[in-house]
């Protein structure tokens, strides 16, 4: 056994913000890879002249609460960059109060998505089964995406507010989540909701 | 804590052993659930390799099945309404099954210790990766035996292949996002990105594209599945699963997943040559060459290239199609290049030539063939689109891979176990593995020239089809007999016929030969410091290392 030179205490190497990032870089793939072969289909269907089953007649979005859903999101990113700036500080009662309300926005947001579903009435095996699934498989790929995002938020309260306040890198990754997630939105709410 | 720090536990457990009435009366994890719940990365790894090495036997059984019912045509062995689940197990057993779960495999064991760290970063993420991945590929199996999968006639069973698919990527990219975390956030004092030994580089490289790739077949296994689901309306029903998953089933996406083995050449033959590495950057450059399948298969598409249409069509389609299947070919021979200047005995010592060059030699070279054969595919004129010429080139790449991962384990093996492969019999396998893999795909290569449809037992061809499927069902009897006769040489020097290893059986220079064979559970005793690419090489050359001053090369 060769014997090297012990080395001085390591400098934090910030592990969780990386593995953070590369799941962000994951799931940024995921929802792009899926509005890619959204567009695909659609371009086809249109060429084919299938406007009508596409779309199918009587179904439209209901375009408030999708932009409300994305401006929502656009909030929450602030007040997650706002657990951030307070966890840098220690200053715990503000820490908690912005996780707490960045999963209570991304429980709305969910809510919301749930009212789309309700509001369009799209049966996902009726007159347009195609453009039906592909709406509920990209849509509801991301409500699961918020869903770990709400889980997380809750994760990172939980363990800011019992005992760990200062630890800013959980909060940070945390924030890089969902500013992640809410790009990611902002993308299939201009291709799904917005283009149609 | 970093995992590069000495945990409390591991600290306490080396220098002050329990006392005696203490260690009596501590009740014994048993050793299966240690296995199972352990975050150790050399036992995540070890699992990993295991179960990949046994899908790996298990499919070029079915690949002699295969081999067998397209002799005459089909029927003979099973019912020919099996044949499009035989070749779905072949294909997902080879790639996802195989190949690629053990270079993760060899990542996770080996990389940590590269590095000089501790641990692996998130090693519960590994772990868990590693029983989803295991738990998606039963799911698969299953759906496949219950004649599901792509043209599968039970459509609750084409929902499981897709759903156990799905599970089987998720677990994948767990692993990977473990694996790159690792190189880039823990490593050893010192070790900057420059230092990384190129197995890790190449490890790193394929990581990333994995974080990359596997997403978007995420993506489209939830298209085809809520699709298949609900009316079949878009993505073509069972039939349309080939269409919309190829790309994550060949080439050039397998040449990512085979990068490691090239890692692991410019890792070795310096070791075998006893010199440092010249102009390290070409060689990291190199590498990430290859890693421009990821791109490819991000593209969800063949780059096909032909002679029809105008000037500029043409230079569009060989620009893109040069981009994605000639430049890890070129990538592939910057490395060479490298190796190529180190390759060269120094005056008055022998290279010590032994199984790990061999099979990674051999594996490269083999992984090249199937990277030219993959890049002819794609040329429409040649007609090889849709032939077993495409699986010939498959074949190349895995098996390749295969034997250069054979390498991998021969040359840490010593690191993992305390025991060392044999040599001899080691290199005759390489050997053995080399001829199985010409034979499996070489005949092919032939056929597919001849217009032998790919995914088909029952076909008209003129040429004499019996031989050349004769041949390649014997180059898969061989290549598992190659996998088993590995592993009952490494299980025979574990099990302790073959001597001990020394710490450094093959003078390494990187720092996984700076620790005990076989390495402790938290790798070091204290972290070491990193001046150099080659620290331990160094270390031999002049042993005041401490007192070495940096230099950059």
């Amino acid at each position: 056994m060769h014997a090297l030179p012990a080395a001085p205490a390591p400098p934090p190497r910030r592990q969780l913000l990386v593995g953070t990032a590369l799941a962000g870089a994951g799931l940024l793939m995921l929802i792009g890879g899926m509005l890619a072969i959204w567009y695909q289909q659609r371009a086809r269907a249109l060429d084919a002249g299938d406007e009508a089953t596409w779309l199918p007649d009587g179904v439209t979005v209901p375009e408030v609460p999708v932009n409300v859903m994305a401006f929502g999101l656009v909030a929450l990113v602030l007040f997650a960059q706002w657990a951030v700036h307070a966890a840098r500080r220690g200053e715990r009662a503000n820490t908690g109060l912005a996780l707490g309300l960045v999963a209570l926005i991304g429980l709305a947001v969910i809510n919301a998505q749930v009212f789309v579903y309700h509001q369009m009435d799209l049966p996902i095996a009726g007159d347009a089964p195609g453009y039906a699934g592909m709406f509920y498989a990209v849509t509801g790929t991301m409500v699961a995406l918020l869903v770990i995002g709400v889980a997380f938020s809750l994760i990172t309260a939980f363990r800011s507010l019992g005992g760990r306040p200062r630890d800013a890198e959980l909060v940070a990754a945390h924030a890089l989540y969902w500013y992640v997630l809410t790009a990611a939105f902002v993308a299939m709410w201009f291709v799904v909701y917005v283009t149609k | 804590m970093s995992t590069i720090d000495t945990s409390p536990e591991a600290l306490s457990t080396a220098t002050a052993p329990p006392p005696r009435d203490e260690a009596v009366t501590t009740r014994a994890t048993p050793a299966t659930v240690a296995w199972v719940t352990s975050a150790d990365h050399k036992v995540i790894g070890r699992m990993l390799v295991g179960t990949a090495l046994t899908v790996l036997a298990a499919t070029a059984v079915v690949g002699v099945v295969l081999g067998v019912e397209r002799i005459d045509g089909g029927g003979t062995l099973l019912d020919p309404g099996a044949m499009p689940q035989l070749f779905t197990a072949f294909r997902i057993g080879l790639i996802y099954g195989g190949l690629l779960p053990l270079v993760l495999g060899i990542g996770v064991g080996i990389v940590p210790l590269q590095l000089g760290a501790r641990a692996l970063a998130f090693p519960r993420l590994a772990a868990a990766g590693f029983w989803t991945w295991l738990g998606g590929l039963a799911l698969v199996v299953i759906a496949l035996a219950g004649n599901g999968g792509p043209l599968g006639g039970d459509g609750d069973m084409v929902d499981l292949f897709l759903t156990g698919h799905g599970v089987l990527v998720i677990g994948l990219a767990a692993v990977a996002i473990s694996l790159a975390t690792t190189v880039l956030t823990t490593r050893a004092p010192g070790m900057r990105l420059e230092r990384v030994p190129f197995f890790s580089w190449s490890v790193l490289v394929t990581a990333l594209g994995l974080v990359l790739l596997l997403p978007v077949v995420l993506g489209a296994l939830i298209y085809l599945y809520v699709d298949h689901r609900n009316g079949r309306a878009l993505f073509g029903g069972n039939a349309g699963i080939s269409s919309w998953l190829g790309f994550a089933w060949t080439q050039p996406t397998t040449y990512l997943f085979a990068l490691p083995v090239i890692g692991l050449l410019a890792e070795v033959a310096p070791v075998t040559f006893a010199k440092r590495t010249p102009m390290r950057g070409v060689a990291y450059a190199g590498l990430g060459l290859v890693g421009i399948a990821a791109l490819a298969g991000v593209s969800q598409r063949h780059h096909l290239v032909g002679w029809d249409g105008g000037l500029g069509d043409k230079l569009q389609d060989v620009v893109v199609w040069a981009f994605f299947l000639l430049l890890p070919v070129l990538g592939v021979l910057l490395v060479t290049a490298v190796v190529g200047l180190v390759a060269k005995p120094t005056r008055g010592e022998r290279p010590n030539i032994g199984a790990p060059i061999v099979f990674a030699f051999l594996g490269t070279e083999l992984v090249v063939a199937g990277m030219l054969a993959g890049a002819l595919t794609n040329i429409v004129d040649l007609g090889l689109g849709g032939t077993v010429f495409e699986e010939a080139a498959l074949v190349l790449v895995v098996y390749g891979g295969v034997l250069g991962a054979l390498g991998a384990l021969a040359y840490w093996t010593p690191t993992w176990t305390g025991y060392t492969v044999p040599s001899a019999p080691a290199i005759g396998l390489a050997g053995l593995g080399l001829i199985a893999t010409a034979l499996a795909a070489g005949p092919y290569l032939v056929a597919g020239f001849a217009d032998q449809p790919a995914g088909a037992a029952v076909y008209d061809y003129g040429g004499p089809s019996g031989l050349w499927n004769v041949l390649v069902t014997a180059g898969h009897a061989l290549m598992a007999l190659t996998v088993f006769a590995f592993v009952g040489l490494v299980v025979k020097a574990v099990t302790g016929r073959s001597e001990p290893a020394a710490a450094d059986p093959w003078r390494g220079h990187t720092l996984e030969w700076a620790t005990t064979a076989p390495a402790p559970v938290e790798n070091f005793v204290e972290p070491p410091t990193v001046r150099s690419p080659e620290p331990v090489y160094d270390l031999r050359a002049t042993p005041d290392h401490g007192a070495v001053e940096e230099q950059d090369r």
